[in-house]
């Protein structure tokens, strides 16, 4: 398993690429990115404050329990912070397992986990000011079903 | 002495990202009261107590949570992530 709370860009394609390379025994791999949505052109950047120490032990933590859930192979979390523009990859998630149930639903475990209980807090940075992003109710009820 | 850390509109309405206190406080409660009268702009922060989240030593907490030996409180609004 590897994590990587980052400030800088990284290339998705190459980083599923050697995910998936270094799986042995993996028949499914599942990727899920998230990008900084940018709502109609009104986006200038987005910021990505988080609580170093914290981020990397809360995280480490929902993949091992996910690796207790589910029968995984592996698993990659890599989440930036710092600013950001529109369509950038903020963070992915893979999975690998032996077959696609355990990858799929751990893929979507940890993310919704990352949404709700990983310290990061988006700022929205528009023409006219900057606002925080509001967490979801959707969010936190999305936990509920794990 | 406790640290205590500040994150996203908690961190810019009390104007600084972190603080060092030598309290009495034996839980979380209790030192949100003793952080509420130092400021304004702390006021301010902790006035909406249903949109706080807190954690203890690097790990989420109620509010209920003892003080004893806590090194870092950290306080901010539910999180963004993912």
């Amino acid at each position: 398993m590897r994590l990587s709370v980052q400030e800088a860009a990284f290339d998705l394609g190459a980083e599923s690429n050697a995910f998936a390379a270094a799986v042995s025994g993996a028949g499914a791999v599942v990727t899920f990115t998230g990008l900084v949505r940018d709502n109609g052109g009104s986006l200038a950047a987005m910021e990505i404050e988080h609580y170093p120490g914290m981020t990397e032990r809360a995280i480490t933590a929902m993949m091992q329990e996910a690796k207790t859930r589910w029968s995984l192979v592996d698993a990659l979390v890599i989440h930036r912070f710092g600013v950001l523009k529109g369509s950038e990859p903020i963070m992915m998630v893979a999975t690998a397992a032996r077959h696609r149930a355990d990858a799929f639903a751990a893929a979507e475990f940890l993310m919704d986990y990352l949404k709700s209980r990983a310290p990061f807090w988006k700022k929205e940075i528009g023409a006219d000011g900057a606002a925080w992003v509001a967490a979801q109710q959707t969010d936190e009820d999305a936990l509920r079903r794990w | 002495m406790i640290d205590i850390l500040y994150f996203a509109w908690l961190r810019e309405r009390i104007g600084t990202n972190r603080e060092r206190l030598e309290t009495t406080a034996a839980t979380v409660s209790d030192l949100v009261a003793e952080l509420e009268a130092r400021s304004e702009g702390h006021a301010l922060a902790f006035a909406d107590k249903t949109s706080l989240r807190v954690a203890v030593d690097q790990e989420l907490a109620d509010f209920s949570a003892p003080l004893a030996g806590v090194r870092e409180v950290a306080f901010f609004p539910p999180m963004t992530g993912g």
